[in-house]
């Protein structure tokens, strides 16, 4: 729970590098139902601007971004 | 459509034409569906179909990495395996008989397998590669044959060349199991290829 968000499961993918932060997230998301969210943190840099494209292609989408240091969490609701 | 009859008797200026009008709008819809139809077929699919001609270690990741990645991002992926990227899908552990002299050099001389292939810069007679692929371990970056499972999990499909295979000498046999491994000619990448968003030569 972070800002009224209701996070439905939490993925670590700390330490992955490309393609795998994409690669588990896009398998992560059919975990849960459309209107679920998903966090994801990573260390991959790439990320942040990996994850919006692959959202944008997916049809998904990034509700929320923080930066805490070295890692990114990802707030990612399934719309598709 | 009777609707739109309706609506357009409500204004006195368009009732006389109202009868042609309908029928040439028929006409054209039925002529745009027609068009629509055509465009349907030749449409792209969310595709990649990729060439892997090189057996380099760094480009043949760079192509498991757009490959895996494509199919995270919701696209089909198709991997087309030529020349010298051919013995990059050699199983290690197995070996077949029967081969000619030119076979069997070649057999020799080219990688058996992803454990085999080297950098295409930098290799330093095989000390580059080694550093290489230790680094890529310490920073987490997947070897190739990890990311050979992984498309594999995700469904990419692997054609083979059956005439770089023929030309090398090397049999089905001597290959790796992989769900979704096919071997073909050039018509069968072109087809795929005329079909994907996306076509790359590596």
């Amino acid at each position: 729970m972070a800002d009224g968000i209701n996070v439905t499961k939490v993925f670590d993918l700390k330490g992955l590098a490309c393609p795998m932060p994409v690669v588990k997230v896009s398998k992560g998301i059919k975990e849960v139902q459309v209107g679920e969210v998903i966090e994801a943190h990573t260390t991959d840099p790439g990320a942040l601007t990996d994850f919006p494209a692959w959202a944008n292609t997916s049809g998904n989408k990034i509700v929320k971004t923080d930066q805490d240091g070295d890692v990114i969490k990802f707030y990612i609701e399934r719309v598709v | 459509m009777n609707n739109t009859a309706e609506n357009l008797k409500e204004t006195p200026a368009a009732e006389s034409s109202t009868e042609l009008t309908m029928e040439a709008v028929e006409k054209q819809l039925a002529t745009l569906q027609s068009r629509i139809d055509v465009l349907d077929k030749k449409a792209t699919e969310p595709k990649v179909s990729m060439i892997v001609f090189s057996g380099d270690l760094d480009k043949v990741l760079a192509s498991f990495v757009i490959a895996t990645g494509s199919v995270a991002m919701g696209m089909e992926c198709v991997m087309f395996f030529t020349f010298w990227g051919t013995p990059v899908l050699r199983d290690k552990k197995k070996s077949v008989g029967g081969k000619d002299m030119m076979g069997k050099m070649f057999g020799t001389m080219l990688p058996k397998g992803t454990g085999d292939v080297k950098l295409s810069k930098m290799n330093m007679g095989g000390m580059g590669t080694t550093m290489m692929k230790s680094l890529m371990k310490k920073k987490n970056v997947a070897s190739l044959e990890e990311m050979l499972a992984l498309a594999e999990e995700l469904g990419v499909k692997i054609y083979v060349c059956e005439m770089s295979m023929d030309l090398m000498g090397f049999k089905r046999e001597e290959m790796i199991q992989y769900d979704g491994l096919e071997f073909c000619g050039v018509a069968k990448f072109l087809a795929e290829a005329h079909n994907s968003r996306i076509q790359l030569f590596i």
